[in-house]
C-alpha cells in the first residue's frame, strides 16, 4: 500500500570547511507525514534546501516516486513534485491570493495570464481545503495571518506536489492556527502526498507525525515509528550525548553589589514589565519563548531599541530612555546579537577587525591602527573561546556557524565589558561550539564578569546559570535559583497569562 | 590558495586590466613609443585629475555602503565659487580653500539629509544633485564667470611649470591625497569603523560605532575632495562654468567600481579607484588616437564597467 514518495541516501555537502551534510538519508512513503528533527545546526535546513533545489548536494542519490531526482534549481524541484513550504511564509503580499496560488505556473491563454482560469484554480483549491470563504481576488497582504498559511499550502496542492517539505511551520503561529495546520497536514497526506515536518518541538512533531528521523551534525542517527519512542530517547539521539557532560561545573557565585541593576524596564508593546540585576561573577539566565520579549528587554537595555524604566550600573543611576550603544559599552556594558549574521558581525570582514571593532582604540595609537598590534589582540580574544581559523585575517564569512559566532563573543572579551548580555549565544551551532561557549562564559564569570543570559532553550539554562528569571507575554518573572526551577515550572511560567 | 594570496589577487585584478588597455592601445596605435610617451601621458594623466579626486571621495562614500550623486553639481558650484571669488579679487589660497570647504559643507547636508531626514542616499543625493547645479547657475548668474591669471590655472595643465614636475601640479596633489587616503581607510580607526559600517549597520551600530554620525563625516570628507575637484577643474577651463561637469558622478562611481569597489559596501579601495579611473582615462586617450568616434569610447566604457562588476562576482561565487 505505501510506495516510497522521496528517498535519500548519503548526501553530503560542504560549505567551504564546513560538512553541513555527512550522510544524511530519508525514506518517506506516499501519503506519510514524516519528522525531521535534529538540533539547530544538524543540518536539516541544508537537506531541505537540496530537495527544493535550493541548493546541490555534493555526493550522495535521491529518488521521487522511484525515479532518480537531482534538481539544479527549484523550478527542477517544482517540476519533480516537490514544495517547499518555508519557515517565513514565502508568498508575496501585493498579489492576489490567486496570482500567489498559480505563481510560476499560471494558466495561459494564447500567451496571455488567464485570469478566470487561475481564480477557477484557486477556488478548486480553497474548496477542497475547506476554506471557500477566502476570495481569490483578494490582495493577500490584506489577510490575517492564518489565511496566508492556507494559501501557502494551497499553492503547493495547487501544484500538485508529491511531497510537501515543511520547515518550522508553528513556529510564528498560535496554538489554535497550530492546530488547523494539522488538519491541513492531514488531509495532505490522506490525499497522498508525502510530508517532511521540521520542528524543534517534540510533543507538536508527535500529533502530526507517524514516522522520525534523526540528523545529529549531518548524518541521520535514528528512525522509525514515533509510537513507543520515548521524548528521552530522541533527545539522546540529536544530542549525541549524555547532556550532563556539556555543561562546566561552577562555582556558586558571591553576594555583593549587583553590577547592573534594571527597574521597571518597559519597551512597548513586547516588553510590558521588568526587573533584574545581576552581580560580578553570577550567570542570571533568562529564559522566555519566541517572542515573549526578552530580546526586546535586551535591547532596550542596550540602547538599542527605545524603553523606559531605571537602570543602575557603575554605582550610578539612570534611565533607559536615551540610551545609547556608545554610551552603554561606555558603561562597561556588552552586547552579543540573537541575530548573529545581520548585527552580531560584519561577514565581510576579518576575524580581527570583528574581534576589535569596538574598542579599535585599544589597538591604535592617535587615530591609527596598528595591524600587528590588532592581530595579537584579536589572537588572543580569539584563543580564549577556542576559534578556529587559519589566520584572523580570515573573513568571517568564510567561518561555520559555531566559529562566527565565537567570534562574536571573543568581540565581547576583547572589549572587556564588565557585563555581558548574551542573547541566544549558543542558537544554531554545532554542539561543539556550544560546549566552548559555555566554558567561556563560565570562565568569564569566574573572572568576576557578571552575565545575562537569554535563552530559548531551558537545559542550557539550568545546566549553567545561578539564578533564572522567566518572560512570560513581556513580564519578566522574580529571579530564582536555577535548582529551584524544573522543567514544567519554567515552562509554565513562560505560557502563564 | 590563502587568505592573503586571494586578497592579493583581488587587488590585482584591476591593475591588471589597466595593463591590458595601455598595452592593446600601445600595440592598436602602431606607436607604442608615442602612445606611451611622456607627452600623452601628460595629457592622460592630466584628464584624470578630476576624476581621480571625486574617486577619492566617492571610494569613501561606497565603502560605507553609500552613493553620492551630487558630485558632478558639486564640482560645477565650487568651480563656479572658486572663480567668483578670485574675480573679487580675493587671493588664490583664499578661493581654492573656501571652494574645497563650499564641497565639504554641501557633503555635510549630504549627510544630515540621510540621517537626519531618513532619506536613502540614492535620493538624498540625488536632490542635492539638482539644488548645487541650480545654485552654482544662480550664483553665476548664468553665465561663464572668468577669473584673472593666478596660479590656480596652472594646476591641471598639461605641460607644468616648472617643467622639473614633468606631470601638472594637480596630478602630484591627486597622487599625495590618494596615498593619505588610502592610509586613513586601511589603517585609521576612522577608515576601520567605515569599513564596518559598509559590511554591516547594525552590527556597528552594536558595537557602539555613532553610525549616523559617521556617515555625515564620510559625506562631508567626500564633499571636500568634490570641491578641490571643482577647483580642478575651474583650472582646466580657466573659467567658472555653471554648466560644467554634467555625469561625472558617474565617471567617479565607474572608477570605483572597476577598482574593486562594490556598492553593497564593505568593500573597496583607493589605490584600486585611481587605477579604475586610469583605465578609463587611457581608454578615451587611446580610442581618440586611433580616431575612431566618441560613440564607440562610450560604449567600450561602459561594456567594461559591466565586465568588471561580473567578473568581480565571480570571484565572489567562488569562495
Amino acid at each position: 500500500m505505501t510506495r516510497p514518495a522521496l528517498r535519500v541516501a548519503g548526501v553530503v555537502k560542504r560549505f567551504g570547511p564546513t560538512l553541513a551534510l555527512d550522510g544524511a538519508s530519508l525514506d518517506v512513503a506516499e501519503g506519510e507525514v514524516h519528522a525531521l528533527i535534529g538540533e539547530n545546526g544538524a543540518g536539516k535546513s541544508t537537506l531541505l534546501s537540496i530537495l527544493a533545489g535550493l541548493l546541490e548536494a555534493d555526493a550522495g542519490t535521491m529518488d521521487v516516486a522511484g525515479g532518480p531526482y537531482r534538481p539544479q534549481t527549484p523550478r527542477d524541484a517544482r517540476q519533480a513534485g516537490i514544495a517547499l513550504i518555508h519557515q517565513e511564509l514565502s508568498l508575496f503580499p501585493h498579489l492576489t491570493v490567486a496570482e500567489n496560488v498559480v505563481l510560476g505556473q499560471e494558466p495561459r491563454r494564447r500567451g496571455l495570464f488567464d485570469l478566470d482560469a487561475s481564480r477557477g484554480r484557486t477556488r478548486e483549491v480553497l474548496e477542497e481545503f475547506g476554506h471557500p470563504e477566502i476570495d481569490p481576488g483578494a490582495r493577500l497582504g490584506s489577510l490575517p495571518i492564518a489565511a496566508r498559511q492556507v494559501v501557502e499550502i494551497c499553492r503547493a496542492v495547487a501544484s500538485r506536489a508529491r511531497v510537501v517539505l515543511m520547515d518550522e511551520p508553528t513556529s510564528s503561529l498560535q496554538r489554535p492556527d497550530v492546530e488547523r495546520l494539522f488538519g491541513l497536514i492531514r488531509r495532505l497526506a490522506a490525499s497522498g502526498t508525502a510530508v517532511v515536518y521540521i520542528s524543534h518541538f517534540l510533543e507538536e512533531t508527535r500529533e502530526v507525525s507517524a514516522r522520525y528521523t534523526v540528523l545529529r551534525d549531518g548524518r541521520s542517527v535514528a528512525t522509525g515509528p514515533l509510537d513507543g519512542t520515548t521524548n528521552d530517547a530522541l533527545i539522546s539521539a540529536m544530542v549525541g550525548r549524555e547532556v550532563r557532560d556539556l555543561y562546566p561545573r561552577r562555582e556558586a557565585a558571591k553576594d555583593g553589589a549587583p553590577a547592573l541593576a534594571v527597574r521597571d524596564l518597559a519597551a512597548p508593546p513586547a516588553v510590558r514589565s521588568a526587573s533584574f540585576a545581576v552581580r560580578p561573577g553570577e550567570v542570571l539566565g533568562v529564559f522566555g519563548l519566541m517572542g515573549a520579549g526578552r530580546t526586546e528587554a535586551i535591547r532596550a537595555v542596550f540602547g538599542l531599541a527605545p524603553g523606559s524604566g531605571t537602570l543602575r550600573v557603575g554605582g550610578r543611576d539612570e534611565p533607559v530612555a536615551g540610551g545609547t550603544p556608545t554610551r552603554r559599552i561606555r558603561q562597561g556594558i556588552g552586547y552579543l546579537s540573537e541575530d548573529r549574521k545581520g548585527e552580531g558581525l560584519a561577514l565581510p570582514l576579518s576575524v580581527a577587525d570583528n574581534v576589535t571593532l569596538t574598542r579599535l582604540g585599544s589597538c591604535a595609537r592617535r587615530g591609527i591602527v596598528d595591524p600587528t598590534r590588532q592581530r595579537r589582540e584579536a589572537e588572543a580574544a580569539a584563543a580564549t573561546v577556542g576559534v578556529k581559523a587559519a589566520s584572523v585575517l580570515q573573513p568571517v564569512r568564510t567561518l561555520s556557524g559555531g566559529n562566527q559566532q565565537k567570534v562574536a563573543l571573543a568581540r565581547l572579551l576583547h572589549q572587556d565589558a564588565d557585563v555581558l548580555l548574551l542573547d541566544e549565544p549558543t542558537r544554531g551551532i554545532d554542539i561543539g561550539s556550544k560546549a566552548q561557549i559555555y566554558e567561556a562564559i563560565a570562565a568569564a564569570a569566574a573572572r568576576g564578569k557578571a552575565i545575562v543570559f537569554v535563552s530559548s532553550y531551558l537545559p542550557e539554562l539550568l545546566g549553567l546559570c545561578d539564578r533564572i528569571a522567566v518572560m512570560g507575554r513581556g513580564r519578566l518573572s522574580e529571579a530564582r535559583p536555577a535548582s529551584e526551577w524544573t522543567p514544567e515550572s519554567a515552562m509554565q511560567a513562560a505560557v502563564a497569562p | 590558495m590563502s587568505p592573503a594570496l586571494r586578497a592579493a589577487a583581488a587587488r590585482l585584478a584591476p591593475v591588471a586590466g589597466l595593463l591590458a588597455v595601455v598595452l592593446v592601445f600601445a600595440v592598436a596605435t602602431g606607436a607604442p613609443e608615442r602612445y606611451l610617451s611622456t607627452n600623452n601621458l601628460r595629457v592622460v594623466f592630466a584628464q584624470t585629475v578630476i576624476v581621480a579626486l571625486g574617486a577619492i571621495g566617492m571610494t569613501v562614500v561606497i565603502v560605507s555602503a553609500g552613493i553620492d550623486l551630487a558630485v558632478g553639481s558639486t564640482i560645477a558650484l565650487t568651480g563656479v565659487l572658486s572663480a567668483i571669488l578670485l574675480r573679487e579679487g580675493q587671493p588664490p589660497w583664499a578661493a581654492l580653500a573656501a571652494a574645497v570647504l563650499c564641497g565639504g559643507i554641501v557633503g555635510l547636508v549630504n549627510g544630515l539629509v540621510i540621517t537626519r531626514l531618513n532619506v536613502i542616499p540614492f535620493i538624498g543625493t540625488l536632490g542635492m544633485l539638482g539644488v548645487a547645479r541650480g545654485v552654482a547657475k544662480w550664483v553665476s548668474g548664468q553665465e561663464a564667470v572668468y577669473p584673472p591669471a593666478t596660479w590656480i590655472n596652472d594646476l591641471a595643465v598639461t605641460i607644468p611649470t616648472p617643467s622639473w614636475l614633468v606631470f601638472a601640479p594637480g596630478v602630484w596633489v591627486a597622487v599625495v591625497l590618494a596615498a593619505v587616503m588610502a592610509f586613513v581607510l586601511r589603517r585609521t580607526v576612522f577608515g576601520r569603523r567605515v569599513f564596518a559600517l559598509g559590511s554591516s549597520e547594525a552590527a556597528a551600530r552594536a558595537c557602539g560605532i555613532a553610525t549616523d554620525r559617521l556617515k555625515v563625516q564620510v559625506y562631508a570628507l567626500a564633499g571636500l575632495f568634490f570641491g578641490l575637484a571643482g577647483v580642478m577643474q575651474m583650472s582646466r577651463l580657466r573659467l567658472g562654468d555653471p554648466t560644467v561637469a554634467a555625469g561625472t558622478e558617474l565617471d567617479v562611481i565607474a572608477a570605483v567600481v572597476i577598482g574593486g569597489g562594490s556598492l553593497n559596501g564593505g568593500e573597496g579601495g583607493v589605490l584600486g579607484s585611481m587605477v579604475g579611473a586610469l583605465a578609463m582615462a587611457f581608454l578615451r586617450n587611446g580610442t581618440q588616437q586611433m580616431g575612431w568616434p566618441n560613440y564607440v569610447q562610450e560604449i567600450i566604457i561602459g561594456a567594461i564597467i559591466v565586465g568588471a562588476v561580473a567578473v568581480d562576482q565571480l570571484r565572489h561565487e567562488r569562495r
